[in-house]
């Protein structure tokens, strides 16, 4: 009973862990993307940036302030978030008008400035960041040993994500949101100040990333590039769930992290390059995505 | 804001353009309270771009645009709802992420004195029997009573609808032209844009003629009959 098609449980449990953390920031990171990519038209490539944001905001209100872990997952969001406003009201919101490439070009380019002001400040090197004390240690589940840590991770992502679609789908504020996405003129001329709506939108979905970030920094390292490496399968991740698609973008990030997982036990060499070949499939299949309607 | 204003809503030399293309050349054309006034015209006149100017939902728009003796040409169209104005668009703008009673309760309240929804589903009894359907699952019919229902709600008293008959079934028809006439009753003002001037006939006071971006002639209701050779003219039908 230790083996599972020839693979120590142990070994498959600790890989579908692996996975479920890899998910649970690629739901998060993509979730924010949707919900930016409805609203604005926007593909955000400023998004892994921002993600990396809050991880060294994390790091620096704990070596300058001192204030702990649950400081910063409380503050961080916020703080860079706020970053993602000023940013739309000043340069995004000029581009609304114009093709989704100037968009993307410019968020490109603004990821690529801030990466380098903070290579130049903090070097390339990882940054050690320690987690809680109150979720050191871990516990033995039978079939495997649970760290606390990642437990913690992949039950807040779920709670943020589908607390996330739950306001967008269920309530008031959502059906604004909605709307404002199908039809933003009809929306405003109902009253509602939907250019505020935008800003507002922005800066929710580079809060999400920048709590990604916070929540990742104990287990990976706070680096400059620790965004941009982890970008770029997140947009295999929208690409595959369906650009804009709410719901889509939680389960293809959940899912693909578990695919990945289990294809390092199974076929390790293709680990690297499964969620590709997967976006290869899919957009030959079903070019909108596995949740996606054509636009 | 309360000073004393002749009409409701007083539009002069109003001036619009789409990009580089200028579509109103001018118009001109008030709206007494309590009125139900109607902009006829061939298709591409301009009424529909009017209407939208009227809410400011055309970026350029130049001239003069009064409500209640404020002027509005400058504001956005959310400010321009705040003063009690809501459109019902050409194309309905049912919203297909939204089911029926998401699509009815989205516009806010923007002033007391709306219809309640009782009231609405009483103008309106197919409306009750769907609203947790898709909103763009309905019929046409039902989607044009959604679109005029959801702003009946908000205390707007002042309602612009783009062609409300378009496309319906002639008992349809019938039924929003007596939901139009109870409106009416009831202190609402209606900008009506229609083609259909038999329609028009049986529940608006006045009719502008709208040609090539400018209102060319008024028509009051009682006069309508002696102007039929005129208005065929126009219509060119
Ligand atoms: N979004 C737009 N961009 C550019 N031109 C437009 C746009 N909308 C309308 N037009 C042009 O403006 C002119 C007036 O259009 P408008 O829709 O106001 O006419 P209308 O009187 O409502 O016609 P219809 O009876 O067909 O609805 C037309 O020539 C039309 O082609
Ligand atoms: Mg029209």
């Amino acid at each position: 009973m230790t083996e599972i098609f020839g693979v120590p449980t142990q070994a498959l449990f600790g890989q579908l862990l692996i996975g479920l953390i890899n998910g649970s920031f690629y739901a998060l990171l993509s979730l924010g993307l949707a919900v930016i990519f409805g609203l604005l038209n926007i593909i955000n490539f400023t998004h892994g940036a921002q993600y990396m944001m809050g991880a060294f905001v994390a790091y620096l209100l704990g070596s300058k302030l001192g204030l702990g872990y649950w400081w910063s997952l409380l503050l961080v969001p916020p703080i860079v978030g706020a970053t993602g406003m000023l940013i739309e009201r000043l340069m995004l919101s000029k581009l609304y008008k114009l093709d989704h490439l100037y968009g993307l070009l410019l968020t490109f380019g603004l990821a690529l400035i801030i990466q380098g002001l903070f290579r130049n400040e903090f070097g390339t090197s990882g940054l050690p960041f320690s987690m809680p004390a109150e979720l050191s240690g871990g516990r033995n589940l039978g079939f495997m040993f649970l760290p606390n840590y990642r437990g913690w991770v992949i039950v807040a992502s779920l709670v943020i994500c589908l607390g996330t679609w739950f306001v967008i789908e269920k309530t008031k504020l959502g059906s604004y949101l909605r709307a404002a996405t199908e039809n933003p003129a009809l929306v405003q001329a109902f009253g509602i100040n939907v250019p505020r709506m935008i800003t507002l939108t922005y800066g929710f979905g580079v809060a999400l990333a920048a709590l990604a970030g916070v929540m990742a920094a104990p287990i990976y390292q706070v680096s400059p590039q620790m965004g941009a490496d982890l970008i770029i399968v997140v947009f295999a991740v929208v690409v595959i769930g369906g650009m804009g698609s709410i719901l889509g973008s939680i389960l293809t990030g959940f899912g693909l992290g578990i695919v990945e997982g289990l294809t390092k036990v199974f076929y390790p060499e293709a680990s690297n390059t499964v969620i590709f070949v997967i976006m290869a499939i899919v957009l030959a299949a079903k070019p909108a995505g596995l949740f996606g309607t054509q636009k | 804001m309360a000073e004393a204003f002749k009409s409701l809503l007083e539009v002069k030399d109003l001036n619009a353009w789409y990009g580089e293309s200028h579509i109103l050349h001018g118009v001109d054309f008030e709206v007494n309270d309590g009125e139900v006034v109607t902009l006829l015209g061939r298709n591409g006149a301009g009424k529909t771009t009017t209407l939208k100017s009227v809410m400011g939902m055309v970026e350029r728009r130049e001239g003069s645009i009064r409500f209640k003796g404020s002027e509005t040409t400058k504001l956005t169209s959310n400010r321009i709802a705040g003063f009690g104005l809501a459109i019902c668009p050409e194309e309905r703008g049912i919203f297909s992420s939204l089911n029926v009673e998401e699509n009815l309760l989205l516009p806010p309240e923007v002033a007391p004195g709306g219809l309640s929804l009782e009231r609405i589903y009483e103008l309106f009894p197919n409306l009750k029997e769907r609203l947790k359907s898709q909103g763009t699952k309905l019929s046409g019919g039902e989607q044009q009573m959604l679109a005029i229902g959801r702003i009946l709600r908000t205390g707007a008293k002042m309602l612009l609808l783009d062609e409300p008959t378009e496309g319906l079934a002639p008992v349809i028809v019938q039924q929003i032209g007596r939901t139009l006439t109870k409106l009416k009753a009831e202190g609402f003002t209606i900008l009506l844009v229609e083609q259909n001037f038999r329609f028009a006939a049986t529940v608006a006071d006045r009719h502008y003629v709208m040609e090539n971006g400018r209102v060319v002639d008024m028509i009051p209701n009682t006069q309508l009959e002696a102007s039929m050779g005129k208005l065929h003219e126009y219509l060119g039908v």
